[in-house]
């Protein structure tokens, strides 16, 4: 029990300096923001978002939005990592590395949650409908937990490689298809009212895929960090 | 004399090139001549067994490369590694014939060469999440690292392949269940009679050794791509 407690404090503490470095700056939830907003943009002349054809694509456009916006934090997340060797001091830290996955895992979801909360009142503005629903707002936390749980591993991996930047969301978005294609689902589904029985497969998935992903990240961390 | 750096071929191999050959030609037969015309959708139903047995193949390499990456992982040895990427590869090839051959008997039936059902958009991400294996091998050159992640990115995506199967039974899905029943609203599906069975068994065998045949092969050439790579450091005094 003493080693769980110590082992979780280990992961808050990442968390904490991750929302710290953050805090201190703003700079990338400032650009994740304004990346969304853009996002929300070129999808609204790209599809024509008119009265009709929004209601069936709001979950779409929505997921696509967090999708694109979350990739700029999972760079940035490893990013600072490397800046003065950061990353080594980590390593060092004498607690068992996946505590370092978790914790970073952690700090993403909330960056990808804070982009989603300032997204959806903005949206609902901008399209006059209202996305304040307890059904969609579980999905996204639901999602953003899957998202970040392979994001963060595959960051850790992607930074190790010549074009890093370039090679993240070639490695993360076929991955990242089945909880998209489940939340979008399942978004879509709660937005248009319809009853559980249709919506529980999509949110088997989404939680299936949030057990097994952070369950793999938490077992390769390791691997990938090593020396 | 030189040091013979190419090995002979082993003697099982050659038995299993001519196997795979008759094989195919066995299924071939069978899919052609014995294998009844089916009632309604006639003789493009006959691409099936082919279709099966490639997809069958497709996903058997994408898990026998999970299962070498785990294995790589526990103890590291090239050799894991050869074969990992060996079968990603064979894997691609049979996916890809797994999806023509879909195209092909949707046209008339779906009346559609593609469309984005639970079934196919699986299928989809199944080839691209190995693709983009391929890629992520491209850019590490240290080939320990390369083998390390490697390793780890077939394990996350092989669990496409469960997905993949399993999406014809969670979602509602215009594909045919072939195992098991399937979503009522399935269109294609069709009454198994017995010489299908055994046609689609013949096609499943005569798939799977050409399967493995063709991974032997890959993993030789790996092998001696991984020599090559050993001699031109070498040379280059590294």
């Amino acid at each position: 029990m003493a080693r769980l407690t110590a082992y979780l404090s280990a992961v808050f503490a990442i968390t904490r300096k991750d929302l710290a470095v953050e805090w201190r700056s703003r700079q990338l939830l400032a650009s994740m923001l304004v990346f969304a907003l853009l996002v929300i943009l070129i999808f609204n002349f790209a599809l024509e978002l008119d009265a009709r054809a929004r209601a069936e694509v709001s979950a779409g456009v929505l997921w696509a939005t967090f999708a694109f916006a979350g990739t700029l934090g999972l760079n940035r997340s490893m990013a600072i990592e490397r800046e003065g060797g950061a990353l080594d001091g980590l390593l060092l830290a004498p607690f068992d590395r996946s505590a370092i996955y978790l914790g970073k895992t952690l700090a993403n979801m909330v960056f990808i949650l804070v982009v989603a909360l300032a997204t959806l009142p903005v949206y609902g503005v901008l399209y006059n409908t209202s996305l304040w629903q307890a059904g969609l707002l579980a999905v996204i936390v639901l999602g953003a937990w899957g998202y970040s749980a392979v994001g963060t591993l595959l960051a850790a991996m992607a930074m190790q490689v010549r074009s890093r930047e370039l090679l993240l969301p070639v490695l993360l978005f076929p991955l990242l298809l089945p909880v998209l294609v489940a939340a979008v689902r399942a978004s879509s589904f709660f937005l248009q009212g319809l009853e559980l029985a249709y919506i529980w497969p999509s949110l088997n998935l989404l939680i299936a895929y949030g057990v097994i992903m952070p369950a793999l990240g938490f077992m390769f961390f390791d691997f990938i960090v090593e020396e | 004399m030189a040091k013979r750096v190419v090995q002979g071929r082993p003697r099982l191999l050659s038995v299993l090139n001519v196997a795979s050959v008759l094989l195919m030609v066995a299924a071939t037969l069978m899919v052609f001549l014995y294998a009844p015309r089916e009632r309604v959708m006639g003789e493009v139903q006959r691409v099936f067994y082919y279709h099966v047995s490639a997809g069958w193949v497709g996903m058997a390499a994408f898990v026998a490369a999970a299962v070498a990456g785990i294995v790589y992982l526990v103890r590291p040895a090239r050799k894991w590694d050869v074969l990992a990427v060996a079968a990603v590869e064979i894997g691609l090839v049979f996916s890809l014939i797994n999806i023509v051959t879909g195209s092909i008997w949707a046209y008339p039936t779906w009346n559609t060469w593609w469309t984005w059902d639970p079934r196919l958009v699986t299928a989809t991400v199944m080839e691209l999440t190995f693709l983009a294996y391929l890629l992520l091998r491209q850019s590490v050159e240290d080939p320990e690292r390369r083998a390390r992640f490697g390793a780890i990115y077939a394990i996350l995506g092989s669990l496409t392949v469960p997905l993949t199967y399993m999406s014809i039974r969670i979602w509602r899905t215009i594909h045919p269940v072939v195992i098991g029943s399937g979503d009522p609203g399935a269109q294609g599906t069709f009454a198994f009679t017995s010489p299908m069975v055994y046609t689609l068994l013949v096609s499943l065998l005569a798939f799977t050794v050409l399967g493995a045949t063709l991974l032997w092969h890959r993993v030789l050439l790996g092998k001696l791509a991984d020599k090559v790579e050993q001699l031109r450091l070498k040379a280059l005094g590294l």
